[in-house]
């Protein structure tokens, strides 16, 4: 078994941040081959039960499972260093490309401008997709079905406070906490 | 000066209302970035085209390249680069360290009502927003800006064939031979971008 040194902990978290295409589950899977397979610093059960706390919480799941992973090894410092480790790769490369492609360059460039005009609507069709795919992955009842619909109309309207998506996030929370007591009280009832 | 405590406010917000993912996460930054007008909304269609091709979470990268852009638009004295440098690392910092403290310090918490049935409950009502959430960043990124910038109608039906084969492309599995394989993202708009090239130049 290899030790969790810190450092061991920052490079197998940049490894993993550098060479993983989208985030979310596709690091996932790939930080479990690492931390559970490779290394065995984790048990999967332990690992598995990490997922579900950093699946609860909000912000960026990769990092989420990067911090709490380094925690159980090393505490808090060592969740530092792998959230650090799991952030400084796309950081990185990202601010290099801001550099030197910038807004400016992608408008006035002429091949890079034409590029970008193909590219825009596909961008647009790779967020329809996930639409679909949350949609079935979140099993809508006739319930339940209208939510997505109103939340997505009321945000694009663009009318102030009523089109922040925070306040829906707000509103899905409560909602489902409260159908859950609600039910809760009246099986208590019974 | 306020323009960085603006800037660290709107990734804080983000940080901690960042439910769903990456995608549902797009309407927030676009709300808190697009509508004060710190990028254009090509720009942020941009982004996420960079994002998709390069490594790491859609939520770290636009926060990096929004920090470092939007400086330089908000305001004119920031034109440095070192400012848009400051701008990326705190938007990026700001972003994560709400959920960093949270699965630090509120872990047992959300373990003990793992087990009562409320966090559960919570994200059943969450999931349906998130599918809202994701179809309001699609709708808001279906513009002329996107879809017809020089307002010619030729154009228009152009970029509405790209975006369904796009769509075809990245949902379905496609059957090639006598296999049905996935696209990946980044083939899709590596293919996007070549179309472009040879229409638009």
């Amino acid at each position: 078994m290899t030790t969790s040194s810190y450092w061991r902990l920052f490079a197998t978290f940049f490894k993993i941040g550098a060479f993983t295409f989208g985030g979310g589950w596709a690091m996932i899977s790939i930080i479990e081959r690492e931390i559970v397979d490779k290394y065995h610093w984790i048990e999967r059960d332990d690992f598995l039960d990490l997922l579900a706390i950093a699946q609860s919480m909000p912000g960026i799941l990769a990092v989420n499972i990067a911090t709490s992973v380094g925690d159980k090894l090393r505490g808090p410092k060592g969740s530092m260093v792998a959230a650090a480790g799991t952030i400084l790769p796309s950081f990185l490369i990202i601010l290099a490309i801001a550099i030197f492609l910038t807004p400016d360059i992608i408008k006035n460039n002429r091949v890079i401008s034409a590029i970008f005009m193909g590219i825009r609507p596909a961008v647009v069709a790779l967020i329809i997709a996930p639409v679909l795919t949350s949609a079935k992955a979140a099993k809508l009842k006739w319930k339940t079905v209208w939510i997505p619909f109103v939340v997505a109309l009321m945000i694009s309207v663009d009318m102030g406070i009523v089109s922040n998506p925070i306040l829906y996030i707000i509103l899905g929370a409560i909602g489902g906490f409260s159908v859950w007591k609600f039910s809760q009280h009246n099986l208590e009832k019974k | 000066m306020s323009f960085y405590l603006k800037l660290i406010w709107a990734y804080l917000k983000i940080g901690i209302f960042g439910f769903g993912g990456g995608y549902a996460m797009l309407s927030l930054v676009e709300r808190a970035v697009v509508g004060p007008g710190w990028i254009s909304e090509t720009m942020f269609t941009d982004i996420v085209a960079i994002s998709q091709m390069t490594p790491g979470p859609i939520g770290i990268n636009s926060a990096t390249y929004i920090g470092y852009v939007a400086p330089h638009v908000a305001a004119p004295e920031l034109a440095g680069w070192w400012w848009g440098v400051l701008g990326s690392i705190l938007a990026t910092l700001a972003v994560t360290v709400p959920s960093f403290i949270l699965v630090l310090y509120a872990s047992h918490f959300i373990r003990r009502h793992q087990e009562s049935g409320a966090i559960k409950a919570i994200f059943s009502g969450l999931r349906p927003v998130v599918v809202g959430l994701i179809a309001s960043a699609a709708l808001m990124l279906m513009n002329n800006a996107n879809f017809n910038p020089r307002g010619i109608d030729w154009q228009l039906w152009t970029n509405i064939a790209i975006c369904a084969v796009a769509f075809v492309l990245a949902y379905f599995k496609i059957p090639i031979g006598k296999k049905k394989i996935s696209i990946h993202p980044i083939l899709i708009i590596i293919l996007a971008g070549i179309v472009g090239l040879l229409i638009y130049y």
